[in-house]
């Protein structure tokens, strides 16, 4: 991150502006990706009015960096007038998309548009994996071709993959595709429950061996020796710090107006058809119960030796039951990483030995 | 430098925050932090305005010279323009119709 970019982040924070915000334009999508976390039928998005509102709002609150999501944003007829008075007011606009309805014609309007960067879900380069999992034959290949289009205009696209076991061995293959693309990519080893608390959907994610490999990938974590190393001594400064930018910089906000910390934070804070969206962010219990988190008064992770250097999701953590509780998703990437099991581990582990024992118990000692 | 009509690029992204402009270049993203003059001669860049009006505006602003606000406008304008990030002009900018066509 560029100095000036940290230093707009830390000005954002001290004046309490959201910079970052998502909007997610709708649930509806073409595709049915298998580990989505989305209810994709329609149950009353906001109208192409009440969207543009939205945007006056978030721009007169200072939200400068805007990301335009779904569910597939082309799924609604007017998505290109929600991005062009999204650009009259000055955003920096990032689109999440698959690009399958992305043809010549749109391509151009983007890059007339001034789009930033668009963010293209590839999961493999093989048809028969990708078009498994987005259950819509022939999406990579229609995916493909809108990244071309992209590309060609000089749009920034960057192909995000999440990693599965279904699609484990191929994000190499991803990475190939997108140097042969010329294009960016990053992978993202998180699962995310549905937002209705289901956990099933965890079960696609990859387990420890497989995250083990990707931490000592030296293409994808640069230096392995750096990035694994075990975690330092705490400071008073890594358990005073903000954790991450939910509700402090960023927030989200559904197609149904509903405004949450985070896009994986599905805290309700308010509703912008019923307030204000500059008072939900100011005024919502929620928002500030969110802002009042710090590591040192975390039950668990306050006392963990990762706790300075753990990617530590509060949103993760609320799906698991507690929005200061541990998130055993990130505790299983510190572990992963490091060799180091984390607070949470340990505990886990110990309340696992001390049902063991009792069932381990000589059966006098049971009946007695 | 001859009189010119600076209008802002409808390609950057522009905010106010903490009454200084941060704007992200088009062409490279890289991030421009404007103090309060350069956000004033930014705000008054709409094309219509030249740049002799928004000296003067500077003056009645900022407690600053002619010769030096001049000296210091021409500067900016020109660093921002060589970065794509402000258009000039020697004549006025008529505004372009806004709307895009709908895609069939």
């Amino acid at each position: 991150m560029s100095a000036l970019m940290e230093e707009m982040n830390r000005r954002a924070l001290a004046l309490g502006v959201p910079l970052g915000a998502q909007l997610d334009v709708t649930y509806r999508c073409n595709e049915r990706c298998v580990h989505c976390y989305l209810d994709h039928d329609d149950h009353g998005e906001m109208t192409t009015a009440e969207m543009l509102n939205v945007l006056d709002q978030l721009a007169d609150a200072g939200t400068l960096f805007l990301t335009l999501s779904g569910g597939e944003v082309l799924m609604r007829m007017d998505f290109f007038r929600i991005l062009e008075y999204a650009r009259e007011l000055s955003f920096c606009v990032k689109i999440k998309t698959n690009a399958f309805m992305i043809g010549e014609a749109e391509a151009d309007r983007m890059r007339d548009l001034g789009v930033n960067s668009v963010q293209v879900s590839i999961y493999s380069h093989r048809p028969e994996v990708h078009d498994a999992i987005t259950l819509l034959p022939r999406s990579l290949e229609r995916s493909i071709n809108g990244i071309r289009f992209m590309q060609q205009r000089g749009l920034k696209v960057i192909i995000a993959n999440v990693l599965m076991r279904q699609n484990f061995g191929d994000y190499e293959g991803v990475r190939a595709l997108a140097d042969s693309l010329g294009v960016e990519s990053t992978i993202d080893p998180t699962v995310t429950p549905k937002m209705d608390g289901d956990r099933e959907i965890l079960g696609l994610g990859i387990g420890h061996q497989e995250l083990f490999e990707v931490m000592r990938n030296p293409g994808l974590v640069g230096n392995v020796d750096e990035f694994c190393a075990p975690p330092g001594e705490t400071t008073d400064a890594m358990l005073d710090e903000v954790p991450c930018s939910a509700s402090h910089t960023y927030c989200y906000i559904s197609p149904y107006g509903d405004v949450y910390p985070c896009v994986q934070f599905p805290l309700p804070t308010g509703n912008v058809r019923k307030q204000k969206f500059i008072d939900i962010w100011r005024y919502s219990p929620e928002m500030n119960e969110v802002r009042s988190i710090r590591p040192r008064e975390l039950p668990v992770c306050g006392t963990c030796s990762h706790v300075g250097t753990c990617t530590r999701c509060p949103g993760l953590a609320y799906m698991e039951g507690n929005m200061r509780g541990p998130s055993s998703q990130d505790c299983e990437k510190s572990f992963a990483r490091t060799g180091i099991p984390s607070a949470n581990m340990h505990l886990k582990a110990a309340r696992a030995n001390l049902v063991q024992i009792r069932v381990d118990m000589p059966q006098s000692v049971l009946v007695n | 430098m001859n009189d010119v009509y600076p209008a802002r690029s409808k390609q950057v992204a522009a905010r106010m925050l903490g009454g200084e402009m941060m704007i992200m270049s088009p062409t490279d993203a890289s991030l421009f932090n404007l103090n309060d003059v350069g956000s004033a001669i930014w705000n008054a860049a709409d094309g219509r305005t030249s740049l002799d009006e928004i000296v003067v505006r500077l003056c009645d602003e900022f407690e600053v010279t002619p010769e030096a606000a001049r000296h210091d406008a021409e500067t900016f304008v020109e660093e921002l323009a060589a970065h794509g990030i402000l258009n000039l002009s020697e004549q006025p900018i008529v505004p372009a119709a806004s709307g895009l066509q709908e895609i069939k």
